[in-house]
């Protein structure tokens, strides 16, 4: 029998698989990726306490969460190529000139 | 029979009704402006009398006072009230009975005047404030009142204001004004506290005061010293509101202003109100021998100063001017010499001579378009009524039986005479000096020859018309009538001090005058030309009293000195402190933190995210700990 325990691991892995890629990776792209892995983190926990209260309002939430996400890759991919376009490269560590 | 307690209510509010209404509805018609301020004033002078003649009957009912709510806060209340008693019913006949005679000249003088409207509104809101000053029945209202006349007073100087000399010489009143009740209104206060020292709630009524300062005084719960003070204070107000040396600078300038503004406010009433005050808070002084000495000698020094200045002057209203502070001197100096029935005596007599002196003053201005005593000559023939009116204001001024000047002065040279013969000597001085510059004005601008070089329009000069001359000739009858009416018994109410009277005294006194009277004849009857024989006799000291004492530099400098002392210390202050420390140094403070707070924003997207991490780390951790 799979528990609420289980998904609540699952999703506390992506979570910090999602964080240590956000962390560690200088590719926009692999970041965006990882950003990803932390919402659908966020989605798996929404989903397995939605069916554990047997409240559909945390579904309802998740629906709301892709499309968010779906937005906010096309912003993300986009600054990265325009990035790309100016700079060659899609490294963030060139991405500097927002520090004193 | 008229509701007695609603007479006041008439007297006060009639003339701001009028005041009211010109200013709002008729200041395009000068007709209707006119007949209502008069009406006004006439109206206020009926319900005076009525009043007057109501409590000439029944005198057993003074003092009656009437209070209404006004001012009403926890601690504090102020009632909106009268009090009506022998002095103030005097005071009120004085104020509409000589402001209705310079109501009805001012018809005839200030025709055709544009402003004219305005004028009478100006008018109409000083007959307001004064007789509001009178009726007032406690500190508080009663400053209100006199912060009234101050502003009507700056009103009617400046009344033409296209001509710079008069707006300055507005202001000038004005400002000098506020250095007197500067001290006032602490001295009113001081009272106001003091009057809780017993324990009884604090009260700015004089009936109230009346008693209780005294009371206070005899008790011990109230040194003479603080009284002293609070005494001091409050005649400060004295001081700038009757030109007193050293604050009476600003009376000659008022002379700007229209002379039958002169004639009512800056000789018979507002100048007066000073020592209707006196003798209203007579309670607070009564008991302070220093304080009387002190407010005597400020009298004599400033009846002998202004009667020296006006020797010299050729502007026959400044020559008027000085002698209204000199008359205010004497004034001053009977209150301060003990007695306020005797200053308010004299300030009844003074109303109507000097009244009269000056719309007599004015008639000739109207007519010779001149106000220099020099171009003036040979008006007994040209302007009779106004020269014999003239005449008989100039006798009663100098002091000559049986014209009223003559009882009142003799009153305060007689109390002079028992109380201080230092004093006695300068006010019998002052006298002389008097009679010697009335004389030098009447030949120069009356008796004596038509000195105008280049006047051609002889025939045009003559006497006012009958508006104007009615005025002249009433007060002329009450400046010799007016000794004779008993008035000094009308303020004792009966009893109390017998009128002061010694025949030696009224001997000398006369025989100073008439001495003066010689003297001025003698100098002045044979000028032919325009030149003054002092000038030739006193070279320098001439000059002095032309240049008033030099007393205007001297206030100009000291107020030159602190105002520059002032700004340089606010310059420092300003300049170090707010600028150097507030302005700059706040920036410094910002661009300080900022370089180091700026090391934070690395630019590097990682760093953001993992700070952010840790902050998310904390977060739950907290929460954790503290058991969601």
């Amino acid at each position: 029998m799979i528990s609420l325990h289980h998904y609540l691991t699952v999703s506390a892995l992506l979570f910090a698989l999602g964080l240590a890629g956000l962390l560690v990776r200088r590719n926009m792209l692999m970041i965006l990726l990882s950003i990803e892995l932390i919402l659908n983190a966020a989605n798996l926990s929404f989903v397995a306490f939605s069916s554990y209260w047997g409240d559909l309002s945390g579904q309802a939430v998740v629906f709301f969460t892709m499309l968010v996400a779906a937005a906010e890759v096309t912003v993300g991919l986009s600054i990265a190529v325009l990035l790309y376009r100016k700079k060659d490269t899609t490294d963030t560590r060139e991405l500097e000139t927002l520090k004193w | 029979m008229v509701n007695i307690t609603l007479l006041p209510w008439v007297i006060l509010f009639s003339p701001l009704l009028a005041a009211f209404f010109i200013a709002l509805f008729f200041l395009r018609s000068p007709k209707i402006a006119g007949i209502l301020s008069t009406a006004s004033v006439l109206i206020s002078f009926a319900a005076s009398a009525a009043l007057f003649g109501f409590y000439l009957k029944n005198p057993s009912l003074l003092p009656v006072e009437t209070a209404y709510a006004w001012i009403s806060i926890p601690g504090l209340s102020i009632p909106f009230g009268f009090l009506i008693d022998r002095l103030s019913l005097l005071m009120l006949l004085i104020v509409t009975g000589v402001g209705s005679c310079i109501f009805l000249y001012s018809i005839g003088y200030m025709r055709g005047d544009q402003s004219f409207p305005r004028y009478f509104a100006s008018l109409s809101l000083f007959a307001f404030s004064m007789l509001g000053i009178v009726l007032a029945h406690n500190f508080l209202m009663l400053f209100v009142f006199w912060e009234l006349v101050a502003v009507s007073s700056y009103l009617l100087i400046g009344f033409w204001f296209e001509k710079p000399s008069a707006a300055d010489a507005g202001n000038k009143a004005f400002i000098i004004n506020r250095v007197g009740d500067f001290g006032f209104v602490i001295g009113i206060f001081m009272v106001w506290m003091l009057s809780g020292l017993g324990g009884a709630e604090r009260t700015f009524l004089f009936s109230e005061l009346a008693t209780r300062i005294p009371d206070l005084a005899h008790q011990n719960l109230v040194t003479p010293a603080i009284l002293t003070v609070a005494a001091f204070l409050v005649f400060c107000g004295v001081v700038g509101k009757s030109a007193q040396f050293p604050l009476y600078i600003w009376l000659p300038d008022a002379m700007e202003g229209p002379t039958p503004v002169s004639a009512l406010i800056h000789a018979a009433t507002m100048v007066a109100a000073g020592v209707y005050l006196l003798a209203r808070t007579f309670f607070l002084i009564h008991d302070l021998p220093n304080v009387l000495e002190t407010i005597a000698v400020i009298g004599v020094i400033t009846a002998g100063m202004a009667a020296l200045l006006a020797v010299v002057q050729n502007d026959i209203k400044k020559i008027l001017a000085y002698s209204t502070i000199s008359q205010l001197g004497y004034m001053v100096m009977a209150v301060g010499l003990g007695s306020s029935t005797i200053g308010m005596y004299h300030l009844t007599t003074h109303a109507f001579f000097k009244a009269l002196l000056f719309l007599g003053a004015g008639a000739m201005i109207h007519s010779l378009h001149t106000q220099n005593i020099w171009e003036m000559g040979s008006l007994l023939k040209r302007m009779p009524v106004t020269a014999a009116t003239f005449l008989i204001g100039t006798l009663a001024l100098c002091g000559i039986y049986p014209f009223s000047g003559f009882f009142s002065k003799d009153e305060i040279l007689a109390l002079a005479y028992e109380e201080n013969r230092v004093i006695y000597f300068a006010a019998l001085l002052t006298a002389g000096l008097t009679a010697f510059y009335m004389t030098r004005a009447v030949w120069i601008a009356i008796l004596g020859p038509d000195r105008k070089t280049h006047g051609h329009d002889h025939h045009a000069v003559h006497d006012a018309e009958p508006i104007m001359k009615w005025p002249l000739i009433v007060l002329a009858f009450f400046s010799v009538t007016a000794g004779f009416m008993g008035i000094p018994a009308f303020i004792m109410g009966g009893h109390g001090e017998h009128p002061h009277f010694n025949m030696a005294v009224a001997i000398t006194s006369t025989g100073v005058a008439l001495a003066g009277i010689a003297l001025g004849t003698l100098l002045y009857a044979r000028v032919k030309n325009r030149q003054d024989p002092l000038e030739r006799f006193f070279g320098k000291a001439y000059d002095v009293l032309v240049k008033k004492y030099y007393l205007d530099e001297a206030f100009l400098a000291l107020a030159n000195f602190f105002q520059k002392l002032i700004a340089q210390i606010l310059f420092i202050f300003d300049s170090k402190v707010i600028i150097d420390r507030g302005a700059n140094g706040a920036a410094q403070l910002t661009a300080g933190l900022g370089s180091f707070i700026r090391y934070a924003q690395t630019g590097k997207l990682q760093t953001t995210a993992l700070v952010f991490s840790f902050g998310l780390v904390a977060l739950v951790a907290f929460m954790f700990l503290r058991g969601f």
